[in-house]
């Protein structure tokens, strides 16, 4: 094993991929020479030059919609968005192209494109540079979603990502960039819709996505010293979504808390609950509780910004709810 | 009219491009038929009055080629040789259409032939820039055509997918099929500029507007911006002033927006009059010939009509099976 941290690793991915099949290349905005607005893909341009990575105007839309149809002939993008809050503009060729070419086709079309949008969530980044828009992402049939929360994940998801012949929307969370953690030293996948479980536990389940799966082991931690026992759950990719996993767990701690970064109302928590009450009820000993985003715009103020993120204590307060 | 740009084309070939005018044409009828006697699901979009644009664009295309359409797209697919029961049968919703009942007219779709639909307005242009992106990438020699509308020159795609198209020198043909109404609106009311053309000027990339009504203009300009493209030198914005002699969709009440005259006034320049007129005027084509194909292309699509409407209706077995891979 060795020790990177999850952007290293992440670049490792690509690094990896990259050398192996030529039809990958990157496109994005300040991708290039600059190495990403967040250094997301510092090195690749010197390595592997300015036609695997290309720098492109300030035009999400079109081309995210230019990545989409290299996809469908022969090449395989993947396209980053600096900011997350960037998905809204390429929602277009996301939601009505990318998704729908291979079912319209019958199988004839794919689009193996991977999208990279990145999460800027406790930065002060402000209203329209900080959104956590995962739970848009998954009520696009025909398109994967995938929430990496560790150096170790990251890779192994990529891997899988720019290998998949459907497209990705692969979400970094910026707060993870320098988060160190152990990866093999060989070659390794992590297969899509295989959920982790980070944390044994027998009294209580929490599902956590992206950066709340640390805020979960924290509150974990914190618990195991009152005698409280989590097990803490990470899907890893939200589309396909490991049902089994997530049930099982749940049938055996018979308690359900889930903690996401998006925003509470119509979020991944909101489906999550629903899978467990209508293929598991029976198992639960007590309501649901779901740990969010207060339904707000991202504030400037680092005041504001931090009421509106769950914390360790906001997952704490939620489990000894249901306990 | 005149047949500079034919000057290396035998009559057989000026027959085929008529024949193929008249598939177009014939095509559309039937479907409009058909959807009128409740055969046809959805709605239907037909090129008709466009037949020019289509055929003289696409003749100047290899096999390999891309052509990515819109909405207005059956004969687009029709000359990237999609089968005719193919397509017909796609429009019947069956299992043996092009797309298996999933695209319908609007998505009427072949890739294997090089042909994409794209029915949100505007949204082809990105995907044909991408493909244009692709094919330098994969340093091939191919090029890829855009039809779209004046209305979709308004979209943002449009701005953005040329800037790069011509920053990138991709070998893209982008032709604006300007009939002059973006479903209602007159491009009077929506468009800043008199030529679309000239939106080329702010890309830096050549500008052509054309006669969409002569096939042989057409096809010359095609053949100007297919040659550029191949020789990967950029992109080409040509512009066929063109008229639809439908409505928007089977059964728009088009007379809200425009008048009986206006139309009048276009059928009088009839893409497909005006060439057969032109050929046997130089004794390429008879009155028995004109004849003879339009009985051999009405056959052909009878037979289309009769491969749809006998193929078994889908069933919802496989309803989900091309959402993902696996």
């Amino acid at each position: 094993m060795k020790k990177t941290t999850y952007i290293g690793a992440f670049q490792e991915a690509l690094r990896e991929e990259m050398s192996r099949d030529e039809r990958i290349f990157l496109l994005g905005e300040d991708i290039g020479i600059y190495g990403g607005g967040f250094k997301e893909t510092a090195g690749l341009f010197q390595e592997f030059g300015e036609k695997r990575v290309i720098d492109t105007p300030i035009s999400e839309n079109s081309f995210v919609g230019i990545g989409v149809g290299a996809a469908l002939s022969g090449m395989r993008p993947v396209v980053f968005l600096m900011f997350a809050d960037l998905l809204p503009l390429a929602c277009e060729q996301i939601v009505n192209e990318a998704a729908k070419m291979r079912f319209v086709s019958a199988g004839k079309m794919s689009v193996p494109i991977v999208i990279v949008p990145i999460i800027m969530q406790g930065f002060s980044a402000g209203i329209t540079h900080a959104q956590s828009l995962i739970s848009w992402c998954i009520h696009i049939p025909g398109v994967k979603t995938v929430v990496p929360s560790t150096p170790y994940d990251v890779k192994g998801l990529m891997k899988t990502a720019v290998r998949d012949n459907d497209p990705v929307i692969f979400h970094l969370h910026a707060a993870l960039f320098g988060v160190e953690g152990l990866i093999p030293e060989e070659e390794y996948f992590i297969p899509f819709g295989k959920a982790d479980i980070k944390r044994e536990g027998e009294d209580v389940t929490v599902v956590a996505i992206s950066s709340m799966v640390s805020r979960a082991i924290k509150a974990a931690e914190e618990l195991a010293k009152q005698g409280i026992s989590v097990e803490v759950v990470d899907p890893r990719t939200l589309i396909p979504f490991d049902k089994e996993t997530i049930k099982s767990s749940v049938q055996k701690t018979r308690r359900l808390v889930i903690a996401e970064t998006d925003c509470k109302t119509g979020g991944v928590g909101a489906e999550i609950a629903a899978i467990v009450a209508e293929e598991a009820f029976d198992s639960l000993d007590a309501p649901i509780r779901r740990v969010a985003c207060l339904d707000m715009p991202p504030p400037f103020s680092p005041v504001l910004e931090k009421h509106m993120i769950p914390d360790e204590n906001r997952i704490i307060k939620a489990i000894k709810e249901v306990i | 009219m005149d047949l500079e740009g034919y000057s290396e084309l035998s009559s057989d070939q000026l027959i085929d491009i008529y024949r193929k005018m008249v598939t177009l044409r014939l095509f559309d009828a039937k479907i409009c038929e058909l959807f009128a006697k409740g055969l046809l699901p959805g709605f239907i979009h037909t090129q008709e009055g466009h037949e020019a644009v289509a055929v003289g664009i696409c003749t100047a295309l290899r096999k390999d080629d891309y052509v990515v359409t819109t909405h207005r797209n059956t004969g687009h697919c029709i000359l990237r040789d999609a089968p005719l029961n193919s397509l017909m049968a796609e429009l019947f919703a069956k299992e043996t259409g092009c797309c298996k009942g999933r695209g319908g007219q609007l998505q009427l779709t072949d890739f294997d032939r090089g042909i994409l639909s794209i029915s949100i307005v505007g949204s082809g242009i990105p995907l044909a820039t991408g493909i244009g992106l692709s094919v330098k990438l994969r340093n091939t020699d191919q090029v890829v055509v855009c039809f779209f509308g004046d209305g979709a020159s308004n979209t943002g795609q449009f701005h953005e997918s040329l800037n790069m198209a011509a920053l990138w020198k991709l070998p893209v043909i982008f032709v604006c099929e300007n009939n002059l109404y973006a479903m209602s609106v007159p491009v009077s009311k929506s468009t800043s500029v008199k030529d679309i053309a000239n939106r080329a000027v702010a890309y830096d990339i050549p500008g052509m507007v054309v006669d969409g009504m002569d096939v042989c203009a057409v096809f010359e300009a095609a053949q100007k911006a297919v040659e550029r493209a191949r020789k990967k030198e950029g992109p080409t914005l040509i512009e066929c002033k063109t008229y639809r002699f439908g409505g928007h969709f089977y059964g728009d009440d088009w007379k809200l927006y425009r008048s009986e005259e206006e139309v009048e006034k276009w059928k009088k320049k009839d893409p497909i009059n005006k060439f057969k007129t032109k050929l046997i005027d130089l004794g390429v084509l008879t009155e028995e010939k004109v004849k003879a194909i339009d009985q051999e292309v009405t056959r052909e699509i009878e037979e289309a009509v009769k491969f749809a409407s006998e193929s078994p209706a889908l069933t919802v077995e496989e309803a989900m099976k091309y959402v993902y891979e696996r």
